[in-house]
């Protein structure tokens, strides 16, 4: 981690340090922002790590907890939802045994997240599976697409 | 016979979603095999290009052969072996897949000046941009015009920001120019966090070289040597294509130093953006850009006085910096010849909801709403009933079906309570709750206030506390009155644009369609049957087959029957989430 932290210290410098890309490349390295990363930086800099942290939650962007291998991302914009992105949710939720509130499973094999938009409202509703955007999604087809990634694990 | 043959395949967001590369791979192996004559290889090439607008109907391919071009819908890649062989071999076009009239239908009736290029040219390719006329404008302003000059023309254009307040860009750009600091700055903001609206990433998609030309132009007039584009970190595809395009510019000089052999030094940087709505605000994208919590600053100093670093900035929208080019190439009154007396131009829509040609769209200002719909639209989808327009998300309004006839521009949308703002278009139908929308709009922004200000962030939540209740039917009498006090109070009040218009859609829903929110609360019914708590789900005897499908799709466990007898539903288990309604062949479900 040491020599990550390093590294990432050095480019914070060239880019006249600003805070929000140290973070982005901070989430970059580790999949999401660890707690010692930010204190190193802190004492390394000597900038309070309160301003870390106002940054890294003002952002939806920043994660400050491990996210699961599977990344689902669930558009939330106007057109989704009036196509029912809601009922994609509750039974992505539901198939992933996850509770209210939670987004990530036990074993963090999946992290379910909703964004505002992501611009692909003619080919709504939209769910974005790992980097890979799919259009007119459905719950059956959504379902397909985990069990698969599901069997995949096993 | 010559071959001479060009292949364009829809590469957007939306095309890539439905199998683009496929696609595209599908022609270049079967174009590869060495059954295939070398002349039409020889002949042959294909491109990439971005989006035209209509994304519903993806993967749409271009196939121009001896000039004359067909465009194919829908296309996967087992397709190809037959056009390839039907078509390119033989001259005979597949016909069952070619486009039909409303592909037509939706583009004739446009007018595309921002899109001209948009779905024509390779957008990785500078080549394709210059050959088409690109960077011609910056060559005209920067060998024959003045700052002065340019800025002139475009204030002579008419030319207002697309951004959404719709202030006039020349006008911008002289305040700038007459700063004297050594240091200005010019922003192109690609913020765009109206759910609902992607014309801005259609945009630097399809075409990112306008917005850089735009941008040097705009960097000439004012006097700015150094740029950003503030971008949405959701956009990665239009990130990568503005990045290529930056480097391509670079290469060409026309950014760096010495443009065009001038004493004039520009270049851009990229920013990402982060995820937080209310950075696409000015004075919080600056904030951001300079490492902080994106929050707003009062208003003035306006950023044209002391933007970022405390230096004279100009902050400008994509589409407006696109249209730029355009304009001096075709002279400030051609551009000032399409809209209305004082919303000049044209204005990109992004058409979307429940409407048959769902896509994006490039109109004249004043178009009446009723050929947006229509017209470009083809009507609503599944022939439903048209209940109302959502235009400018979650800082417009709503517009119902009697003011169809409305001009579509801004003084126009502003007179009936709504905006024309980024340019998002949501059509809704009899099937939407307008309770619901607004209570849809006001989660949005509630959780995106950024808390500065006391009456967005806590006025945001108790609006959205007051909906909460109706549609759970729990409202109180006296509860619309209290929605529009505060709202109008909250408008008053607040710090930035997010506040100040965050209560637009539920003013503009209570003023026509009061009595759907009188419904929720004085007889606890959604008249549309989309609020859940005041629904039941119930299956008719006399068409349940007992087939069982709605068994298997429900999350909840809460139908049961047996096999070819009627099923029931239980209430207190069921989620109310409709999959039962849709897996129903039999039409045996009802909710209500
Ligand atoms: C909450 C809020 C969000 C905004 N989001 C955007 C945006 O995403 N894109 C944009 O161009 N302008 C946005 N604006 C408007 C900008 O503040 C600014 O007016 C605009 O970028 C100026 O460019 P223009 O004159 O070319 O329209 C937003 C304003 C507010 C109050």
């Amino acid at each position: 981690m040491e020599k990550i932290l390093n590294k990432l210290y050095t480019n914070y410098k060239k880019d006249a340090g600003n805070i929000i890309s140290l973070l982005q490349d901070i989430q970059n390295e580790f999949g999401y922002i660890p707690e010692d990363a930010i204190y190193w930086f802190s004492g390394r800099l000597d900038i309070p790590a309160s301003r870390f942290f106002g940054i890294a939650t003002f952002y939806a962007q920043f994660h400050l907890a491990p996210r699961g291998k599977n990344i689902i991302t669930t558009c939330c914009g106007t057109a989704c939802h009036v196509k029912g992105s809601e009922r994609l949710i509750n039974g992505l939720m539901k198939e992933l045994d996850l509770p209210e509130g939670e987004t990530t499973t036990g074993d963090r094999e999946f992290t379910v997240e909703k964004v505002n938009c992501v611009g692909a409202c003619s080919i709504a509703p939209v769910v974005i599976i790992n980097d890979k955007v799919h259009g007119k999604s459905s719950t059956d087809n959504l379902m397909k697409a985990i069990r698969k990634l599901k069997e995949k694990e096993n | 016979m010559k071959h001479d043959l060009i292949i364009k395949i829809c590469m957007g967001t939306g095309g890539i979603a439905s199998g683009g590369l496929d696609v595209m791979h599908a022609f270049r192996n079967q174009l590869g095999k060495k059954s295939i004559k070398a002349d039409i290889k020889k002949h042959c090439s294909m491109h990439k290009v971005g989006c035209r607008g209509l994304c519903a109907k993806d993967v749409l391919v271009d196939i121009i052969l001896n000039n004359v071009k067909t465009t194919y819908q829908f296309i996967k890649p087992y397709m190809v072996e037959r056009i390839i062989e039907e078509h390119f071999i033989n001259g005979n076009p597949v016909l069952e897949w070619v486009v039909s009239e409303d592909y037509h239908q939706f583009h004739d009736n446009q007018i595309k000046v921002v899109l001209s290029d948009c779905g024509i040219i390779d957008p990785e390719e500078i080549e394709a941009y210059i050959n088409a006329g690109g960077y011609d404008a910056l060559r005209q302003v920067m060998l024959t015009m003045s700052p002065g000059e340019t800025i002139e023309t475009i204030k002579k254009s008419g030319l207002r920001g697309r951004g959404g307040a719709g202030f006039p860009t020349g006008l911008k750009w002289e305040f700038c120019s007459k700063e004297t600091s050594a240091q200005k700055y010019i922003i192109c903001n690609a913020d765009e966090g109206d759910p609902g609206a992607f014309m801005d990433r259609s945009v630097i998609e399809g075409n990112p070289h306008a917005v850089i030309e735009g941008m040097i132009i705009g960097a000439y007039s004012i006097g700015a040597d150094n740029g950003y584009v503030y971008i949405r970190a959701e956009y990665p595809l239009a990130v990568e294509r503005l990045r290529k395009a930056l480097q391509q510019a670079r290469k060409h000089k026309f950014l760096g130093k010495k443009i065009l052999g001038k004493e004039f030094n520009f270049d851009i940087k990229v920013k990402l953006g982060a995820g937080a709505f209310v950075c696409g605000e000015e004075t919080a994208l600056i904030a951001s850009i300079e490492g902080y919590r994106g929050m707003p600053k009062a208003k003035p100093p306006f950023p044209v006085y002391k933007g970022l670093w405390s230096k004279p900035t100009v902050i400008n929208n994509v589409e407006t910096l696109a249209n730029i080019p355009y304009i001096l190439r075709n002279g400030a009154e051609w551009y000032a010849s399409f809209g209305t007396e004082k919303s000049k131009g044209t204005k990109v829509f992004a058409l979307t909801g429940k409407i048959r040609n769902s896509g994006l769209i490039e109109v004249p200002m004043g178009i009446p709403l009723r050929e947006i719909i229509y017209d470009i639209g083809g009507g609503i989808e599944n022939d439903m009933a048209f209940k109302a327009v959502q235009t400018g998300g979650p800082s417009g309004g709503c517009i119902p079906a009697k003011l169809l006839d409305i001009k579509v521009d801004y003084e126009s949308l502003a007179s009936v309570g709504s905006i024309v703002g980024s340019g998002g278009m949501v059509v809704l139908d009899e099937n939407d709750c307008m309770v619901n929308i607004t209570k849809f709009f006001l989660q949005f922004t509630q959780s995106e206030s950024c808390g500065k200000c006391t009456p967005c962030r806590i006025g945001t939540k108790r609006l959205l506390e007051i909906l909460e209740r109706i549609s759970s039917g729990n409202g109180r009498d006296g509860d619309i009155k209290l929605l529009e006090d505060l709202s109008h109070d909250i408008k008053a009040t607040s710090l930035c644009g997010l506040g100040q218009t965050a209560p637009n859609p539920i003013l503009s829903t209570i003023k026509y369609f009061r009595d759907e929110y009188e419904a929720h609360i004085k007889e606890k019914k959604c008249p549309a049957g989309v609020c859940k708590d005041l629904l039941s789900y119930i299956i008719l005897d006399q068409f349940c087959k007992g087939c069982g499908a709605c068994k298997r799709v429900c999350p909840a466990g809460a139908i049961s029957g047996e096999r070819k007898a009627v099923h029931k539903i239980d209430t207190q288990t069921c989620v109310k989430c409709g999959a039962c309604i849709e897996s129903c062949k039999f039409k045996a479900i009802r909710k209500g």
